[in-house]
């Protein structure tokens, strides 16, 4: 007797994988796989076989090697008998602090020229328009070029402020010197500093560190007052008055803790060729936190204007019928949801800006692209450990920023419950 | 099917032609019929292109010998402006067949960055020069000043030293480029400019007040700059090593560019006649014609008519001899025996 085994069953032949669709798209990615791989494969091979050919190796042991030159700004202690590693990392902080300084200042103006864009004023609106226009239409490195060429051809240099009648003077009660070698601002002192701590290379003063501790507890308080004052709100319907207390909490103990360590400016003063004393903004500095700052901000001002103009006229209007007052409309109403169209956007801003900082070279400010990305892979011959390094290095610092902006996103994007 | 074949085809051409690698730069110059010459952004007298856009210059005309004698037609050079930081990259990966930018000789980059110097045709070192106005008269009054310095040479380094072991502090401008090292040391951005001393001769002789601005009188490095080609090809560094060497040689000799004609007839020294291809086969060992270095010698004569024609006394660069003279005139250019 037969075994009947329903359907007839179909053997599988090899012409299947084509012309059968439950295999064809397998076929497909598999082959279309294995030629990614052939292409690395290709790619690694090569530059193997072309770095044997040259008689180099592959390694970072240069990386622990004597770097040999100077960098002009140093945010860790730096000099020239220390390692090209070392130089990398001054390179980075660098980096990080063009790219948060840009970052505050392109935010800062975006949110002004996109919420003054949609001004009834129509003076400042087209005010705004020619800003956003003019920026976001030549590109970065023009910017950045003129403005290093206005800091270094119409600022007096430190010479004109010589003599019994200088040519040139300080601004602001003589603390601030602008000159074509940088800006020179006062710097904070301490009479009585708690020194530094030694953490391996790197020296954070206590007294800022210290600093820093006051004005987040004081910040914590102040939340925590707030949340206080909003219960008794929701119990009593009337809220107590918090603002002598906020200004108390917030200004009181850092204010203490300045007097306490004996805090004084020291200010710039004419020594030598320069100034010296304060706190030197080179040149670089500026025109890299100027062009890329004020480029991005052009940006920045259309992606607010965008989410300010999603919200729907009549969430105004509703928030208009309840009561509140325009001020609060777009403080309550308006901006925590013009925020979610907002912040994915301005993550891609922050990214931007932070990689643009590698244009830092055109200026000679002293990024990771200038120190590790160039003088370092030019005095070693190390360009593809160089190279690959450094680009590792802006991807973990792009991921980073944008790790945290998402984070901030998720929560306050709308929630559904 | 046809096109899984097609790709298949298409990765298999790519892994042949990936292991490929091109050794022989003479053969790849010849085929190309144009010699990729790697040459500075623009020192005035060393290398820079003139009102009409021909490239002119002590080291241009380094590359256009090489050209006639290769190419037969010193005029089929391209060359490729680059700057401290891409010049050896350019070099190693193939852009430029020949380096010839006032690039310093130093261990380093002979035996890591994979380069091979064929000689030195210009002996310098690295000088200082500030404008008059400060009044400086020495380098190591130089305490505090901004240096503007170009990026990616020794001379970063050997700043860097002569303040270290001087006891001084200064403020480093890293620049990329002469012309921006010009006008930011002009509009005043730095109290001084640093580079090879006779770069710092030519970069003033294109200022509008050249005697405003001094050149210290220390010389703090040494700096032999010289022609430099990739490692690896032998055949190919001994061809531009011997050029260099037949220009320098044809001065030692008396041959110039005027008399070039006369000699090539043949003369009683034989050296002449061996250089000139009129005696002997050194043309052959080579892999050339017997009559190489006449055409190297008819580009711009010879080294001294070279020197003298781009960046001698009589020129706005204004450099003396110095050090580049022959070693007969107390000099230190010395070409090996043409035998």
């Amino acid at each position: 007797m037969a075994m009947d085994s329903g359907a007839p069953r179909e053997s599988f032949r090899l012409s299947m994988l084509l012309y059968d669709t439950r295999y064809r798209s397998y076929t497909i990615q598999i082959f279309a796989l294995m030629l990614l791989m052939l292409g690395a494969a290709w790619l690694i091979d090569n530059t193997i076989q072309n770095l044997a050919a040259l008689g180099k190796d592959f390694s970072f042991r240069f990386l622990w090697s004597t770097a040999g030159f100077d960098i002009s700004q140093r945010p860790i202690e730096y000099d020239s008998q220390m390692s090209h590693g070392r130089a990398a990392i001054v390179g980075l902080l660098n980096t990080i602090i063009l790219a948060i300084m840009a970052c505050a200042l392109a935010t800062v103006l975006g949110v002004l020229a996109g919420v003054l864009r949609l001004s009834n004023n129509w003076m400042v609106a087209r005010l705004m328009t020619v800003y956003v226009e003019v920026f976001r239409n030549i590109p970065t490195l023009l910017w950045i070029l003129v403005f290093g060429a206005i800091m270094t051809e119409a600022m007096p240099p430190p010479s004109a402020f010589r003599g019994d009648t200088p040519a040139a003077s300080m601004l602001l009660f003589d603390s601030v010197a602008l000159t074509n070698r940088g800006v020179y601002v006062p710097e904070p002192l301490f009479t009585r500093s708690l020194g530094s701590i030694d953490l391996g290379g790197v020296r954070p003063s206590l007294d800022a560190i210290a600093f820093v501790l006051v004005v987040a507890l004081s910040i914590w308080a102040n939340i925590r007052l707030i949340r206080h004052a909003t219960a008794v709100q929701n119990a009593t319907g009337v809220r107590p008055k918090t603002w002598w207390k906020s200004l108390l909490i917030l200004f009181g103990p850092a204010i203490a803790l300045l007097l306490a360590l004996g805090f004084h400016l020291g200010y710039p003063e004419l020594r030598g060729f320069n100034f010296g004393g304060g706190i030197h903004l080179r040149n670089s500095l500026i025109a890299m936190w100027l062009g890329l700052g004020i480029y991005t901000g052009a940006f920045i001002a259309e992606i607010v204007r965008a989410g300010i103009l999603a919200i729907s006229r009549g969430q105004t209007e509703a928030a208009f019928a309840l009561g509140l007052q325009p001020g609060k409309t777009m403080r309550l109403v308006i901006l925590p949801q013009a925020l979610r169209v907002i912040i994915p956007p301005l993550i891609s801003q922050y990214l931007n800006i932070t990689k643009n900082t590698s244009l830092g070279l055109a200026v000679g400010y002293m990024d990771l692209r200038s120190t590790l990305g160039g003088i370092t892979i030019n005095q070693t011959g190390r360009e593809l450990e160089g190279m690959m390094l450094m680009m590792l290095i802006y991807l973990a610092v792009s991921l980073t920023i944008s790790g945290a902006m998402n984070i901030y996103n998720s929560r306050i994007k709308l929630k559904e419950r | 099917m046809k096109k899984s074949i097609f790709l298949g085809t298409l990765a298999a051409a790519a892994l042949t032609a990936g292991t490929a690698v091109a050794q022989d730069t003479l053969e790849e110059v010849r085929d190309r019929g144009e010699l990729n010459c790697g040459v500075s952004t623009g020192v005035n007298g060393f290398s820079a292109p003139d009102a009409n856009g021909v490239w002119q210059g002590f080291d241009v005309a380094f590359c256009r010998a090489v050209a006639a004698v290769v190419l037969d037609d010193p005029m089929a050079v391209n060359f490729v402006p680059t700057t401290g930081q891409t010049r050896f990259t350019a070099l190693t990966s193939g852009e430029v067949d020949l380096l010839s930018r006032n690039t310093t000789w130093t261990f380093s980059r002979d035996v890591d960055l994979s380069l091979t110097f064929v000689g030195v045709n210009y002996y310098d070192g690295q000088g200082f020069m500030v404008d008059r106005a400060l009044g400086v008269t020495s380098a190591t009054e130089l305490d505090g000043a901004t240096v503007c310095i170009q990026t990616g040479t020794t001379t970063e380094l050997n700043l860097a030293d002569f303040f270290r072991v001087n006891n001084m502090s200064y403020e480093p401008v890293p620049i990329e480029t002469n012309a921006e090292a010009q006008q930011q040391y002009l509009a005043g951005a730095c109290d001084v400019y640093t580079t090879d001393a006779s770069g710092l001769a030519a970069t003033r002789a294109s200022f509008e007040n050249p005697d405003d601005h001094a050149i210290l009188s220390e010389i703090i490095s040494k700096e032999p700059l010289g022609p430099a080609v990739r490692q690896g090809d032998d055949h190919w560094a001994d061809l531009n090593r011997w050029v260099l060497n037949a220009l320098i040689a044809a001065e030692e000799l008396g041959v110039t560019s005027a008399n070039l004609a006369e000699l090539a007839e043949g003369t009683d020294n034989p050296e002449i006649n061996r250089l000139l291809g009129t005696e002997g086969d050194l043309g052959e060992m080579l892999g050339l014609d017997s009559e190489w270095a006449q055409r190297a010698l008819a580009v711009g004569g010879n080294y001294g008519e070279i020197f003298a024609n781009n960046i001698g006394e009589q020129t706005p660069i204004g450099l003396a001899r110095g050090l580049n003279a022959q070693w007969t005139q107390g000099g230190l250019i010395y070409a090996p025996p043409v035998r």
